[in-house]
């Protein structure tokens, strides 16, 4: 039964129908980690050791050894990462439906705000004007906050920390209430550090994207990258993350699926700059 | 008078760079006494407990009445010049490379007529001289006469450079420049004339106060450095090791708890990772570079600088998992001080006390100001030890130790946790 269905996605990715983009950034001891008082328990950056290369260590191979925290680079959160979301069913990364992992997306372009303003806030105002242009946000679906940050490739300006603390996008309280009761999206992404904002520590409650999201056992992908090569609806997302036993989160490879006719021209010289292929 | 050092001229690329040569080892264990004591900067001779002769060269019995029970007891050096050589031949590799060399026969105060090597400011024969001890290339006590006063440039002596690591012309890496310690360190060693201070800091989104300002110093070149990244550490290595006189290992990662005051093994591994593999990581990557240029000239490389602690010695029990990752560090500075010593390059080792920082914020004082043990750090490259206390607590705490290592371990614990 579901053999032509799949044969059919087989052959619109063969056939250009369907782009893949990869929505991940590279996992590198030089992209930062998020950054906590220093008395406070810390987040592992992405670390590699070489455990042989063709030498004497190991004459016919090379590999690594590589370590990190479940919430280095692009990675996913699960509800148990949350103290909100710590008694409910299915919160960590071995136990979330499957099914979860491959969701439609609703991109959202707060680039220009971002620009303006680091410290900018996503409000309910802004969600209303983007369902009027776009339609009603689908239940189930990825919300991803667009902002261009992760063009920010110092990582002095990526992390954007002064003597008060971070300075990113994010969304406020109003919004995540919203989208979690109102729209029972699946959960929200960003390309900032963190689906809160810098500053979301000062917000009520502190941090309100990871309170109510992971409250209400939905999920977070952070430092995705290549936002603005999606459209605003009818991307699907691939993000799966490692099966980590009672995982509050995990690095993984986030690829989006975009079909063709939203991929105009114009787009394909974004793709080639961003040093893609086609298949 | 000793005329002040000039910059050395660029090297020439088409000469063939020379291999360091030592001077000659080979020392009974009695006569190690002498390096054990010019290790700490000490000047000490075998006394007779019998009849309180001191003797020179050190032997295992008393040269006046043959009592074995001879002790190592600090002298002030304090002598008279009998007679100055002007040394213009030697079948030793190291001195025929140096000559001529000056040496000369002294008299010491305290009784022995000693062989030392001469400081060029000594007045002729006779004259009033001093005479300390000091650790040569091959990291051996080597008497060393010096003029009664301090003379200008006294440290530019050519005979003495060869004694000392001084920074004055040379190129210093400073491994985190970002601490209250590594700031002082940069503007230090800047001010004692170094040519070129690589100044390292990680994490370049965290910027301490104070630190903008050593960017405006024209000898400072900041450069990312994290010692808990293997990669960046080769590859800095690979840009800037064959060029690095003196390294300074100023990266420290201190938190203060013992075992039962933090749940998890967290903040005891990274201790661990810059304290220990990071010291790991840069000998591995920076050390065969210094070993190939330990005799480049007159600003080859001279040393290799470890800021541990005097909680290496002993466990300090309210902050256990860091003195434990300085004992570590300890043992792995001493396996990096045999692998250097073929090539001269002297090991370092600083144990302060308590630093006067936030993470000893609740020690009462004493604590030494991250000024003043950039001073002393300086001073120990221009003497002629490896091993550095500095500061009452840590030199009050070595006396200890060295008295009874087993009533300051109970001392320390005894001591109330914050």
């Amino acid at each position: 039964m579901s053999e032509p269905v799949l044969s059919k996605l087989i052959a619109d990715l063969a056939g250009g129908r369907i782009r893949i983009v990869d929505l991940t950034q590279t996992l590198s001891p030089d992209f930062p980690q998020i950054v906590l008082p220093p008395e406070m328990g810390q987040a592992w950056p992405f670390r590699i050791e070489e455990a042989s290369r063709y030498d004497a260590r190991g004459p016919g191979w090379y590999w690594n050894n590589f370590s990190c925290s479940e919430h280095t680079g692009t990675h996913f959160d699960a509800p148990i990462h949350w103290i909100s979301g710590r008694h409910l069913p299915e919160n960590s990364t071995d136990t979330i439906a499957v099914q979860n992992f491959i969701a439609p997306a609703c991109v959202l372009d707060c680039s220009r705000e971002a620009a303006a303003d680091a410290d900018f806030l996503l409000t309910l105002d802004f969600l209303k004007k983007w369902e009027r242009r776009h339609g009603r946000i689908a239940p189930a679906s990825w919300i991803l906050m667009r902002t261009d940050w992760s063009k920010r490739t110092d990582p002095v300006a990526y992390q954007n920390i002064d003597a008060t603390g971070q300075h990113t996008p994010g969304p406020d309280s109003e919004a995540v209430k919203f989208l979690v009761q109102e729209r029972q999206v699946l959960g929200f992404g960003s390309e900032a550090i963190g689906t809160d904002a810098g500053q979301g520590f000062h917000l009520k409650p502190p941090y309100p994207c990871h309170y109510y999201m992971h409250g209400a056992g939905r999920f977070g992908l952070q430092c995705l990258t290549n936002l603005d090569l999606l459209p605003p609806v009818g991307a699907v997302i691939i993000a799966a993350p490692l099966k980590i036993k009672e995982g509050s989160g995990s690095p993984l490879r986030v690829l989006a699926l975009v079909p063709e006719p939203a991929a105009a021209a114009p787009r394909r010289a974004a793709d080639r700059r961003a040093g893609r292929k086609r298949r | 008078m000793t005329p002040p050092l000039v910059r050395p001229p660029r090297k020439n690329p088409i000469l063939r760079t020379r291999l360091p040569n030592l001077p000659p080892g080979g020392r009974s264990r009695v006569a190690l006494g002498l390096t054990a004591a010019a290790a700490l900067g000490r000047f000490e001779l075998q006394v007779c407990r019998d009849c309180g002769t001191v003797q020179y060269p050190p032997r295992e019995a008393c040269r006046a009445c043959l009592s074995h029970r001879l002790d190592w007891r600090a002298q002030d050096g304090a002598g008279e010049l009998v007679s100055a050589t002007l040394l213009h031949h030697s079948n030793e590799l190291f001195y025929r490379e140096r000559m001529p060399w000056r040496l000369g026969l002294v008299k010491l105060d305290c009784g022995p007529l000693i062989v030392a090597h001469l400081h060029g400011d000594c007045a002729p024969a006779p004259a009033r001289v001093r005479v300390s001890l000091n650790l040569d290339r091959a990291g051996l006590a080597a008497l060393v006469a010096l003029p009664e006063k301090d003379t200008p440039n006294m440290a530019d002596d050519r005979q003495l450079r060869e004694m000392t690591c001084d920074p004055k012309f040379r190129k210093v890496l400073i491994t985190d420049a970002k601490t209250a310690l590594g700031q002082a360190l940069v503007e230090a060693v800047v001010a004692a004339g170094a040519d070129l201070v690589w100044a390292g800091h990680a994490e370049a989104w965290k910027k301490p106060p104070g630190f903008e300002r050593l960017s405006a110093i024209p000898q400072v070149s900041l450069l990312p450095l994290d010692l808990t990244d293997s990669r960046a550490v080769k590859q800095l290595a690979g840009e800037i090791g064959g060029r690095v006189d003196i390294l300074i290992n100023t990266a420290d990662y201190h938190r203060n708890f013992g075992i039962s005051g933090r749940e998890g093994i967290e903040t005891a591994r990274a201790e661990m990772d810059i304290n220990y593999f990071g010291l790991l990581r840069l000998a591995q990557e920076f050390a065969p570079a210094m070993r190939a240029r330990g005799a480049d000239g007159q600003s080859s490389a001279v040393a290799w600088v470890n800021i541990l602690s005097v909680f290496a010695l002993s466990n300090f029990p309210p902050h256990g998992t860091y003195s434990a990752s300085k004992a570590a560090a300890l043992s792995l500075a001493q396996c990096l001080r045999a692998e250097l010593a073929p090539a001269g390059v002297r090991v370092i080792n600083i144990f302060p006390g308590p630093l006067d920082d936030e993470w000893n914020q609740s020690l009462p004082p004493p604590k030494i100001a991250p000024t003043r043990l950039a001073a002393d750090i300086v001073a120990a490259l221009r003497g002629g030890g490896e091993d550095v206390f500095p500061g009452d607590i840590a030199q009050d705490w070595l006396a200890r130790w060295r008295d009874n290592p087993k009533a300051l371990e109970r001392e320390l614990a005894a001591m109330p946790h914050q």
